[in-house]
């Protein structure tokens, strides 16, 4: 890739951890900076991408706000990078899957004691949520896959300048892992 | 007298007589992918991870006996992409949280996984109810990372002598069951003190209260990965 | 209605009679295998429990969970689809009131589909308590449901409703044999085993199961490998689409029994399996029957036809649903009483076979085609045929056809001739030797049915020209993910991908990542398979992307899709209460 590269990032039904090992970069950020802009992320808070390079995701797909936001993305950037755990395969939000929402949600907001007035969020304004939190590459096309809970920041490194560089992107001994 | 050899990859290695292919790969210290293969149990061939080319058909290394002239091929990229594939296809199968796992950093499909630089589980995930039996005092069953390699079975019944464990069902129902009229560990004759309880190259038989204790460096794949304990060498 | 206990007697607690014992202790208990039964089953044997559980678990007619008295299964096969078996599914659903897959809450009945019954050529067919029926539509099924109803043991059901057609519409030396029993045996009693084994040669008979394996070099490796040798037929006729099997058993089982005695007598074995289908269990009654005949007339038992050391006799061993079994170590494995899971191989049945004895498998047809060539002469055989496919086939032809069931051909007809015999001139496409075999597009049709250019195992689906391929490949494809063993993970995850990938392409979602996939997988299956089921599966679709590219355009959808349907997944995961 040549000239500044535009780059998203954003985040579903993860935990921000993925974006906090990004910035884990540290001075390395700088250098980056150099080649990269910011579009839509938590980072610079825009709201909505435009057209961009690459877009990096976290978090898998729970809910229908999730999967709005993972399509507009979609749309939005060449190559898409699904990072992190949550993303690649559910992670942790995923282990609802194997119960039935509804039982879920009973056992959680009704019969377990702690939170007071026992109902079920029913807010019209809550997104609708999915029987099963599924990996964004079972809802869009994925290019590229970075692991990691969260990835470490030597394997954003790795990732980025080699495509940065034109190179096929791949992760060096240890920067490739699930945990 | 010199030893009969095969080539793999291009490089000769010598071999006994009645030594199956990765058996005489290992012990020259050369490293062919593997998953359900163990060196103190007779081959069991049904990960396929190990498959390689012998003159030029492919045939799981743990299962085929080496034979002099042989021609053996094992890093090829269409082989490459094949175990690529065979990992994946375990990671949809189950329910594979390395994250919040204990046997992460210790776990030979996930050090496979990272090893052959499988990214994602790249097949849309089955996400399999499969609940866990925690009734044994000292050891915990979590049938969701179970890969069926039978290494537990082949233990507690010709190790242990206690026939623990044995499979039911067929093809994607295929499972992991105890032997116990009620279905429990507990009610069984395991004991935390069993070679069964130990082989689990996963995270499926899991000892109760030694979890998470060793740091994220020093976990027995970070220090020795299979690779590394094939090749004898130390971690770079 | 035995006990466990006198059951275990019955079958002198031998540990390598458990299927055949828990299929008669299922029948005993209620039609399943309670926790209970299964403890007492493994305690009677001396075997852990856990492996009679995982035995009981492995076979699809075994069942651990209650099902219903009347157990009614709907086959799946895509010539009974096509000739209404979901229809005839959906009439029993809402006429009996219970769900596929389901007891009904009176455990009255339980209703499910099955792999292919083996009555392509009586379409649809269906099995009630592993009874086989054939044509249930209209008022034949009107009577089954009554039956059910009313409460009717299946063997009380009517004749006619339990009937089932010859289904026999060309006769060849096979067919038309009229040998006395004993006939063949005693030619070969005449020759030494020089002669013998000159013949077989002569008669360059290969197998009928579908590897075309030459016969004499089978046998005569068994008869030197060390051990008494075993004799076994597979008539575990699973290929969906394949009848001709229970034709030649229905009909002329003799002539198959004198073969396995031949066999036999060349191999020196003193032991002898059928491996009868669970499907065909309507079947056993008449072989039981045939081999007690044989005994009387000393054609089987000690010293037959008062050869000394002429000892040989064979059991009768019924399946329980797993098409696996039909492959050779499976097989070995289940007459063991062991879970259907191929063996590795080497060393293969020949030297280490039943129990570690050298044994032969062969194919039903294979032997009555052994008796044929002995009673008839060579000559008479390979006048029939061509230079490396002698004699003649047994052909099961079913679907779009005028006139299905059995042909005897002689091998090198062309696929044109038999569709003319068959009346299905209009075909847009045939799958030759079932799933595992080859589809076959219109320009071929003038391929001729021989081991040098298109080898047939029996079956032959003919599919007119409104038919989906797509639903075809599909069809196939959740077949084979049903029967995988599970042994290896290629076969047991992959052909799993293969069916959703397929029918993600039915419903109009699948893209080129789809055809992606699915080329990847063939390749992956065929390469590192632990057995034949794997390295065959993905021909339930290989051929159809191959051969009926735009057939495959048409499916295609521009863009990648998910795989399921997003809204339903949505409302699937909305709470009772929540979002009113």
């Amino acid at each position: 890739m040549t000239g500044k590269v535009k780059l998203a990032t954003t985040s579903l039904a993860g935990c921000f951890g993925c974006h906090m090992s990004f910035l884990d970069l540290d001075e390395r950020i700088l250098p980056l900076l150099e080649r990269v802009t910011f579009d839509r992320s938590p980072l610079t808070d825009v709201k909505h991408a435009s057209a961009c390079d690459v877009g990096l995701i976290e978090g898998g797909v729970c809910n229908e706000d999730n999967l709005h936001v993972l399509k507009e993305f979609r749309d939005q950037c060449r190559l898409l990078v699904s990072v992190g755990a949550c993303a690649i395969n559910g992670g942790l939000p995923a282990q609802r899957n194997q119960f039935d929402v509804s039982e879920l949600l009973h056992t959680v907001y009704m019969a377990e004691p702690g939170l007071g007035r026992r109902a079920l969020p029913d807010d019209v304004e809550l997104p609708r949520l999915f029987d099963k939190v599924r990996p964004v590459h079972e809802f869009v096309r994925v290019d590229y896959f970075l692991p990691g809970c969260p990835p470490p920041a030597d394997a954003f490194w790795a990732f980025l300048t080699a495509l940065l560089d034109g190179r096929e992107p791949t992760l060096p001994r240890g920067a490739l892992r699930y945990d | 007298m010199s030893r009969p050899r095969f080539t793999l990859d291009g490089v000769p290695v010598e071999f006994d007589e009645g030594q199956t292919l990765i058996e005489a790969a290992r012990a020259a210290h050369t490293y062919i992918p593997f998953l359900c293969a163990h060196p103190d149990f007779p081959a069991h061939g049904s990960c396929r991870v190990c498959t390689v080319l012998v003159n030029g058909r492919p045939m799981a290394a743990c299962t085929t006996r080496a034979a002099a002239g042989l021609t053996v091929e094992s890093q090829t990229p269409s082989l490459h992409a094949d175990r690529q594939a065979l990992v994946q296809m375990l990671l949809v199968e189950g329910n594979h949280f390395c994250p919040g796992c204990e046997k992460s950093g210790g776990c030979t499909l996930q050090t496979l996984g990272t090893d052959l630089g499988v990214t994602s589980a790249g097949f849309a995930h089955e996400s399999p109810q499969r609940p866990v039996d925690a009734s044994h005092p000292d050891l915990l069953l979590d049938f969701n990372r179970c890969i069926l390699c039978e290494l537990c079975v082949r233990a507690s019944a010709d190790v242990d002598h206690k026939h623990v464990f044995a499979l039911s069902g067929r093809g994607l129902h295929k499972h992991l069951i105890v032997n116990a009229e009620s279905g429990r560990l507990a009610d069984t004759g395991m004991s935390v003190d069993d070679v069964a309880a130990r082989v689990c190259p996963v995270g499926v038989i899991l000892k109760k209260r030694v979890g998470f204790s060793t740091p994220i460096g020093q976990r027995p794949h970070d220090v020795a990965p299979p690779r590394t304990q094939v090749e004898g060498k130390e971690e770079p | 209605m035995r006990t466990v206990s006198e059951l275990l007697d019955a079958h002198q607690r031998d540990p390598t009679r458990l299927l055949q014992l828990l299929r008669d202790v299922q029948a005993a208990s209620g039609q399943w295998l309670p926790p209970r039964v299964l403890t007492e089953v493994a305690n009677g044997l001396g075997l852990p429990r856990a492996h009679v559980e995982g035995v009981a678990g492995f076979y699809a007619f075994l069942h651990l969970e209650p099902v219903g008295r009347f157990r009614v299964l709907v086959s799946d096969n895509i010539t009974d689809v096509f000739a209404g078996s979901h229809d005839t599914l959906r009439a029993f659903s809402e006429r009996l009131h219970v769900e596929p897959g389901h007891v009904r809450t009176d455990g009255v009945v339980s209703l499910d589909r099955t792999s292919c019954t083996g009555l392509c050529d009586q379409p649809p067919a269906i099995l009630v308590n592993g009874r086989a029926i054939s044509r249930v539509v209209g008022e034949r099924l009107d009577a089954v449901v009554a039956c059910i109803e009313a409460g009717t043991p299946v063997d009380r059901w009517p004749e006619a409703l339990l009937h089932v057609d010859e289904g026999i519409r060309q006769r060849g030396p096979v067919l038309s044999s009229r040998l006395a029993p004993g006939a063949a045996l005693r030619r070969v009693l005449e020759q030494g085993h020089d002669a013998r084994t000159k013949t077989l040669e002569a008669a360059r008979l290969r197998g009928r199961g579908g590897a075309g394996f030459p016969v004499v070099t089978k046998w005569e490796t068994c008869r030197t490998a060390p051990g008494d040798s075993v004799v076994v037929c597979n008539a575990d006729e699973g290929e969906p689409g394949t009848f001709k099997d229970r034709v030649l058993l229905a009909t002329c089982a003799d002539l198959v029994v004198e073969g396995m005695t031949v066999a036999a007598h060349c191999t020196q074995a003193t032991t002898g399996f059928i491996y009868l289908r669970g499907e065909y269990t309507f079947l056993e009654g008449h072989l039981r029957g045939v081999l007690e005949r044989r005994r009387r007339e000393g054609l089987l038992g000690q010293g037959i036809l008062g050869e000394r050391g002429f000892d040989f006799d064979i059991d009768l061993h019924l399946g329980a649903g797993a098409y696996v079994c039909g492959e050779e170590t499976a097989l070995i494995e289940s007459l063991e009483g062991k879970r259907g899971v191929p063996r590795h191989r080497p060393p293969f049945p020949v030297t280490n076979g039943y129990l570690g004895r050298p044994t032969i498998v062969n194919n039903v047809e294979t032997y009555a085609d052994v008796a044929v060539v002995f009673a008839n002469g060579v000559e008479a055989w390979s006048a029939l045929g061509t230079e490396k496919s002698t004699g003649s086939k047994l052909l099961s032809v079913a679907g779009d056809v005028e006139r299905p069931g059995v042909y005897e051909v002689p091998w090198g007809v062309t696929l044109r001739d038999v569709l003319a015999l068959a009346g299905g001139v209009d075909a847009r496409a045939v799958q030759v030797s079932g799933p595992s075999g080859e589809l076959v597009a219109p320009f071929e049709f003038d391929r001729r049915l021989c081991f040098e250019d298109l080898a047939c195992a029996g079956a032959i689906a003919v599919f007119g020209p409104r038919r989906d391929l797509l639903e075809v490949a599909l069809n196939f494809a959740r077949f084979f993910a049903h029967e995988s063993c599970g042994f290896c993970t290629p076969c047991r995850v992959g052909t799993h991908v293969a069916a959703r990938s397929l029918s993600k392409l039915q419903q109009g979602r699948g893209s080129s990542v789809e055809l992606t996939e699915l080329e990847t997988l063939a390749h992956l299956l065929r390469d590192t398979s632990h057995c034949g089921l794997g390295v065959m599966a993905p021909n339930a679709y290989r051929h159809w992307l191959r051969k009926f590219p735009e057939d495959v355009r048409r499916r295609l959808s521009a863009s990648f899709e998910p795989s399921f349907d997003v809204e339903a997944a949505l409302m699937n995961g909305r709470h009772e209460g929540a979002r009113r």
